[in-house]
């Protein structure tokens, strides 16, 4: 054996060790079990990469999108066999869903007990498989360093997304000579950044000719970088037209701009799905005409021309046909789209873009966001009002779980930079935010990092909240406590004429007490005078807190465009919903 | 909203990686989106490389023969994809193991109708023939339509299989 060779011969799991620093991660979110045994001995040998010991793997997983999401850089997941994987597979979907990349190691048990169905034995690799971008299992020493490399490569190249990397117990143990490197491509998936130049030249024109512009962007800009949104910044101002963002896009344009109409879509606001739906052009940047955005497909946007930049191909005219598509990632589209603007002598119609900005404008005086005050009980939007208020300085980094508390979050918080919006958009995971939150605070430890959560979702991972205090995690969970699955509950005051099947939240712990036994601080406010209060006790508290802001119970989430509506078809009240608007009841 | 589309049959050649799950990645993709797979065949085409083919044969709308496309472009293992029905002419075959156990006079009519189609006659008994006929998928259901009274007991095919015509490859 060569001399050099020597210090690369080594264990499977120090392999996989070697590989993570090498692709510069510096921490790992996880929990260990017996097929991983090997790689936890490597991490506990070494000091280079910080572990974060979670509750259940499916927080690690969301913790780690938290990581990916608030910083740009891969989340690295570590669990073990059997039920360890198949419990990460709800996070799996859900980065897959989102666009997150995530590289997720499992343990697997050793390739010859592979099929007998061994003791904490899943086919990891097939459960998977749908719930990934890509997935391998290992099956020879040689081949960790170059898949795992791979892998990253998977990750975060393209359309972003999760890769389980399945290593079973012998190859980790076993010795081999280590090999790849950080420079690792993949010899057939190779993405395309740059789009055509033809087809932006053809969506500038059309974008210069339009008299009723509208630009629609969503997560794809904030996946591509911060440098993307800056461009965004610099294409929309240019051109003087109404932006709307996605759920996944909010902060990729700053919210306090007045070019921006707030987020579109089911809950989003009349002025931005009114503008979606009469305008003449719409400029689709990274996002993806999801149902919750478009409304009743044959109704969306009837008359507007479609432009749509997107890094995934099978995006395009997927859902919605559109009339010119530009694969590619939206920071390089959008530097070519301002170099063909400034090259030609694009000027917009300045009459036409006043008369749709006057239209916009009455579409605006609706204030479809207003809510009745109360003075004897806090409104849900009062209190994420004053969060937002009383926090923005701060810049904090949001996260979320899932149901009307999110969308009101979506509403209410405005957000001015990219990477600091944390939610389930695409999978809707309960229980995401926070688990989020604790990787988000890993990332950023002197950050203010809300979860803006309902009762019920925060239950459904409350036991991340010890993860946070184990790891000076000071996380803050600002629950909106109405003691109802409240969007469950909306649709079915809605809908189901009242029926509230299954969907009052029974038998809630006391929120602060809990806290208090998992060793962080919990805080309560009943009135709207204690919310301010409350909110300042908690940012200056250097613990985990868990708020329990009890709000109206009854209260409903509105703009809302139903299911199965156009965008046209949107109810602003409890009246246009055809319901009573039980003031008594909201008050209980 | 656009005139309903047509529902067309569209014949693909996707060129994979031959690693252990291609395949279920494939067909996972069709049957989590709800596509058709009328026939699918797979075998390594080049072990130098370690380079697998797949021909599918799907029926869609044109939208939706246009996502499988997409869709399948985006797999990882993937390195191309050809929509053989819409890139120019192309040829297609079908290869059938077709048996028939009979005695008498329909005995002798499948044999001589087995001429007709070109078939091969692969294996024999006293009471039964083996044969391996080839052609287009419509051939080849109409071969095995004309044993069915003359004793058809058994049939193996391989789906289609295709290439374009001319000097061009994949």
């Amino acid at each position: 054996m060569p001399p050099e060779a020597q210090g690369n011969m080594m264990s499977g799991a120090e392999m996989i060790i070697r590989a993570l620093k090498e692709q510069g991660v510096d921490t790992i979110f996880g929990y260990p079990g017996g097929a991983v045994l090997p790689i936890y001995d490597a991490l506990f040998k070494q000091n280079h990469i910080r572990h974060i010991l979670v509750r259940q793997e499916g927080g690690a997983v969301h913790a780690a999108e938290g990581y990916a999401r608030s910083t740009g850089k891969p989340g690295v997941v570590l669990v073990t066999s059997g039920p360890g994987a198949t419990n990460a597979v709800t996070g799996l979907v859900d980065a897959l869903m989102d666009s997150i990349p995530i590289i997720c190691i499992t343990g697997q048990v050793p390739t010859h007990l592979i099929g007998s169905d061994a003791f904490q034995e899943a086919d990891t690799v097939g459960i998977t498989r749908p719930a990934t971008k890509h997935n391998y299992l290992v099956k020879n020493v040689a081949d960790v360093g170059p898949v795992m490399h791979e892998a990253f490569y998977v990750a975060t190249n393209g359309r972003p997304g999760p890769v389980v990397i399945d290593m079973p117990k012998d190859i980790q143990v076993e010795t081999g000579l280590y090999s790849g490197s950080p420079k690792t491509k993949h010899r057939s998936y190779q993405p395309q950044v740059k789009g055509d130049l033809n087809a932006i030249k053809q969506a500038v024109e059309l974008i210069a000719a339009a008299k009723r512009p509208v630009f629609y962007t969503g997560g794809g800009v904030i996946n591509s970088g911060p440098n993307a949104s800056q461009l965004l910044r610099e294409f929309v101002r240019m051109t003087g037209f109404p932006i709307t963002t996605t759920l996944m896009g909010l902060g990729s344009y700053p919210a306090s701009d007045k070019q921006w109409l707030g987020m579109l879509g089911m809950h989003g606001t009349y002025e931005a799905n009114l503008a979606m739906h009469d305008c003449d052009v719409m400029i689709n940047i990274g996002a993806r005409f999801d149902d919750r955005i478009t409304g009743r497909l044959n109704a969306f946007s009837p008359n507007s021309k479609k432009i749509h930049v997107d890094i995934d191909r099978s995006s395009i005219n997927k859902n919605v046909h559109v009339d010119v598509a530009i694969v590619g990632d939206a920071g390089h589209v959008l530097e070519d789209m301002i170099k063909v603007w400034k090259a030609g002598v694009h000027r917009p119609d300045k009459q036409a873009l006043a008369d749709w900005w006057t239209q916009i404008d009455q579409w605006r005086a609706k204030d479809c966001l207003k809510y009745e005050p109360n003075q004897d009980v806090i409104m849900p939007q009062y209190a994420l009002q004053r969060l937002h208020a009383l926090t923005r300085h701060l810049k904090p980094f949001i996260t979320t779980e899932v149901g009307q508390h999110q969308m009101w979050a979506a509403q209410f918080i405005g957000f001015d930079e990219p990477n600091h919006w944390m939610t389930s958009g695409g999978l809707g995971t309960m229980g995401y935010g926070l688990p989020a939150a604790v990787g988000v605070q890993i990332a950023h430890p002197n950050a203010l990092v809300i979860d803006v959560a309902g009762e019920a979702s925060t239950m459904m991972n409350i036991q991340e909240f010890s993860t946070a205090v184990q790891h000076d995690a000071p996380i803050k969970v600002f629950i909106l406590n109405n003691e109802y699955m409240g969007m469950v509950r909306q649709w079915q005051q809605i809908s189901y004429e009242g029926r509230y099947s299954h969907s009052y939240s029974d038998s809630l712990p006391d929120f602060v007490k809990l806290a208090e036994a998992m060793h962080g601080v919990g805080l309560r406010c009943t009135k709207p005078d204690e919310v301010d209060g409350v909110i300042e006790e908690m940012m200056a508290i250097r613990k985990p807190v868990i708020v329990d802001c009890q709000v109206a119970k009854l209260e409903n989430c509105f703009p809302m465009v139903p299911s199965g509506a156009a965008h046209n078809e949107i109810l602003l009240n409890a009246r246009d919903a055809g319901i009573e608007r039980a003031d008594d009841l909201a008050l209980v | 909203m656009r005139p309903q589309q047509p529902i067309e049959r569209h014949t693909m050649a996707v060129l994979v990686d031959n690693e252990a799950g291609v395949l279920a990645r494939v067909i996972g993709l069709f049957s989590g989106r709800g596509y058709n797979i009328e026939s699918l065949t797979v075998a390594e085409v080049n072990h130098a490389e370690g380079l697998s083919r797949i021909t599918i044969v799907t029926r869609g709308t044109p939208a939706v023969i246009d996502q499988i496309e997409a869709q399948l472009e985006r797999l990882v293992p993937v390195h191309k994809v050809s929509d053989l029905t819409t890139e120019g002419p192309a040829v297609e075959r079908e290869l059938a193991l077709v048996k028939v156990a009979a005695t008498g006079d329909p005995r002798v009519e499948s044999l001589r109708l087995a001429d007709a189609f070109r078939a091969r006659v692969l294996d024999t008994t006293t009471d039964s023939f083996t044969f391996e006929v080839t052609g287009s998928s419509e051939k080849i259901d109409a071969f095995i339509e004309l044993m069915k009274p003359l004793g058809l007991v058994d049939v193996s095919r391989t789906g289609v299989v295709a290439i374009k015509r001319g000097a061009g490859a994949m």
